[in-house]
């Protein structure tokens, strides 16, 4: 557990652990072990430093909760932001306008873009193309990274526009947002989001082009979803397998276990691991996907169901598709007449708010106890990564033994599977409990 | 431009940017250089940056950046071996600076922390949490949280030309009055926190319509007991007083007081 890397990487034919794996967020190490008998121990431990934001949270007002959850993770700051606003707007019983709604999803959709273009182009493509990161990807890759780093500031600045900066917002607030942006801003914005949808297929040949391994496993596959629209800032909690349910029933369904070697707790639907995040989507929504995002979906041979990990790159170049159209859509449909002011809460009963959205990287919940001041008594937070570290320690358990059996490198293929997560370390490392259990 | 050229042909300076606790949001704003990013690397050599790259080495730096704040052991071993191994050291967004959010828990017993939130507590390793300044000297602050990517690109040209970078150190007011906002203190009784906040940012938050969370730190020379007395005036009860110094910047000499109960 050491910032050195290298150095405490042991690579031999059967066994690695890898010390802080590179090129994910935060800070983890894995472990792998395969016995010549082909059993197989694998951890994924994550050593990023607790920080408490569930215990600290207590005693803090509701309009700063989603100021505050906001830090829980540099990369994905609007999810957590409009899951605590939407779980404590829902425990104070407070309905927001269309046009916030629209705006919250615009805004949402922009840390999709930003982020998916972040994870495929900077943290996975290097892998399949044969270089450490994205900075030397360029010298042969020039254009595929400047490609990437336009797409990349194109979702940054549309973050910026509706939420005043990408990287902690500051508009988006309990009842809408402090100002409204501007139409000319919009158009601008509108028009670029344009170009690079023309230019996205080059994204979808690149990644096209790419050969993904496959672990063998069957896994079920957790998102919300919505009869109205692709599910992103609001839905039901629906598996592959069968799971419907509200956000207030997620506890029900969704049970954590500790885990000696980690400070990520390890999160089961019926005593099973599953999966979150893009291939979940695709499984569960594909149907509201647009034409192009379907098309994509086809040239990237993303055949459903498909539990395999690796998919969850083809699934992000396709939610990347979709991400753009559904940004044009919006744009288009939004007005902007009026500047509407955040509606004012009723505080004065103590409340309980739930609120599930789709990070980036996958399932996200909140929930809060509010007393009858709107001050929280108790704080809930479960992010994608947390979700997903039961099933990222099962695939590596399922795909070390296949690498060794192949001859190929254990080191760089368990951290190619880790990568295709997109895992969010510091997110999933605030994990505490007021009270041990529900 | 070709004397600059000239002045880092070589050797090219090496950069590391390092994690500690907190949420790679500085790490991201450094990342949203996307216009200046392919410059920057042909000046410099990115020699340790665990996001971005699985090539690292463990060397000399030349210029290092730490974000996030010093929480366990292992952390205050680490920023020793930066320090030792760093010619510049600069301190990337609030965390490194004076804590920032994760600093409410400061606030509380550490012991009760654990026990709220573990029934065995022996493998956690976790103290106060605090800037990287507290353990070791620092070259620069970049406070902000994020600092804005300016400010990251004014700090990595001012430290190739070796030039002193532009410090802030006044209120997040003057920026405000730059672009001509109507005092949203005075005028609207809103409780913005401009006043004793660090400038940098761009007075982001007045110009949304908002009140300034104060999340660049304090100022130089700030008053913050002036302005909760401002705060008081216009309303605002002891607990919420308390609750609005106690985020970003609670525990720095400048806010602890007001901060305190």
């Amino acid at each position: 557990m050491s910032a050195e890397r290298t150095a405490n990487t042991q690579v031999s034919a059967k066994k690695i652990e890898v010390c802080y794996v590179a090129r994910v967020e935060g800070q983890a190490d894995v472990r792998v072990e395969v016995a010549g008998t082909g059993e197989t121990k694998a951890e994924f431990a994550v050593f990023e430093p607790i920080r408490f934001f569930e215990a600290f949270l207590a005693g803090r007002r509701y309009n700063e909760v989603h100021e505050i959850t906001s830090r829980l993770c540099g990369i994905c700051p609007i999810a957590h932001q409009m899951t605590a606003l939407r779980a404590v707007e829902n425990a104070l019983k407070l309905k927001v306008t269309p046009q916030t709604k629209a705006l919250r999803r615009l805004l949402a959709l922009s840390a999709w873009i930003q982020s998916h273009t972040l994870s495929l182009y900077f943290l996975t493509a290097p892998d399949y193309l044969g270089f450490d990161g994205a900075v030397s990807m360029a010298s042969k890759y020039e254009d595929a990274v400047e490609r990437a780093l336009r797409l990349k500031k194109l979702g940054n600045d549309l973050g910026e526009i509706i939420g005043g900066r990408a990287v902690h917002p500051i508009s988006a607030v309990v009842g809408g947002f402090t100002k409204i942006p501007n139409k000319e801003d919009m158009a601008q914005i509108r028009q670029r989001l344009k170009q690079e949808k023309d230019d996205i297929w080059s994204t979808v040949d690149l990644f096209k082009s790419l050969k993904y391994p496959k672990v063998s496993r069957d896994s079920d596959l957790v998102a919300i979803s919505s009869e109205e629209e692709y599910a992103v800032n609001e839905g039901r909690l629906k598996s592959v397998k069968g799971l419907d349910a509200t956000e207030e029933e997620y506890r029900k369904h969704i049970q954590e276990s500790e885990v000696t070697h980690s400070n990520t707790k390890a999160s089961l639907f019926n005593g099973k691991d599953f999966i979150v995040g893009p291939l979940a989507r695709v499984s569960l929504n594909h149907k509201k996907l647009t034409p192009d995002a379907k098309k994509a979906m086809e040239q990237l041979d993303l055949k459903l169901p498909d539990s395999n990990p690796f998919s969850h790159i083809k699934a992000r170049v396709v939610e990347l598709v979709y991400s753009l159209d559904e940004c044009i859509r919006i744009i288009d449909t939004l007005k902007l007449d009026v500047a509407e002011q955040p509606i004012q809460p009723t505080i004065g009963t103590p409340s309980e708010g739930f609120a599930l959205t789709e990070a980036p990287r996958g399932l996200l919940y909140h929930a809060y106890k509010l007393d009858a001041k709107g001050i929280v008594q108790k704080a809930d937070l479960v992010p994608p990564t947390a979700h997903n570290s039961a099933s990222i320690e099962s695939s590596l358990r399922a795909f070390a033994p296949e690498l060794v059996k192949r001859n190929e490198d254990l080191q760089l293929g368990c951290e190619k599977l880790v990568r295709s997560y997109d895992p969010c370390i510091s997110c999933s490392v605030h994990v505490t409990r007021l009270k041990k259990g529900r | 431009m070709k004397e600059l050229t000239r002045m880092f042909a070589k050797p090219k300076p090496k950069v590391a940017v390092y994690k500690f606790t907190g949420c790679a949001g500085c790490q991201m704003e450094l990342l949203r250089l996307e216009d200046e990013l392919l410059d920057i690397t042909e000046k410099v050599d990115i020699v340790y940056f665990m996001m971005a790259q699985s090539n690292v080495e463990r060397q000399d730096y030349d210029l290092c950046f730490v974000e996030g704040s010093v929480s366990t052991p292992r952390e205050l071993e680490e920023i020793k071996y930066i320090r030792a191994h760093a010619k510049t050291l600069i301190a990337l967004g609030d965390c490194a600076v004076t804590g920032c959010i994760p600093s409410i828990k400061n606030w509380l017993p550490q012991s009760e922390l654990e026990h709220a939130v573990y029934k065995d507590t022996t493998p956690i390793k976790s103290f106060k949490v605090g800037g990287i300044g507290e353990y070791v000297p620092v070259d620069l602050v970049l406070p902000g949280c994020p600092p804005h990517k300016n400010l990251i690109f004014d700090a990595i040209t001012s430290a190739l030309l070796g030039i002193r970078p532009k410090l802030r150190m006044h209120a997040v007011c003057m920026e405000c009055k730059l672009r001509e906002n109507v005092c949203i203190l005075t005028s609207l009784g809103k409780l913005c926190m401009g006043p004793v906040t660090r400038a940098g940012c761009g007075a982001i938050c007045p110009t949304y319509g908002r009140e300034c969370e104060g999340c660049y730190g304090p100022m130089s020379d700030a008053n913050p007991s002036a302005l909760a007395e401002e705060y008081r005036k216009l309303g605002l009860s002891s607990d919420d007083i308390v609750r609005k110094f106690r985020k970003y910047a609670g525990t720095t000499n400048e806010f602890k007081e007001v901060a305190g109960l």
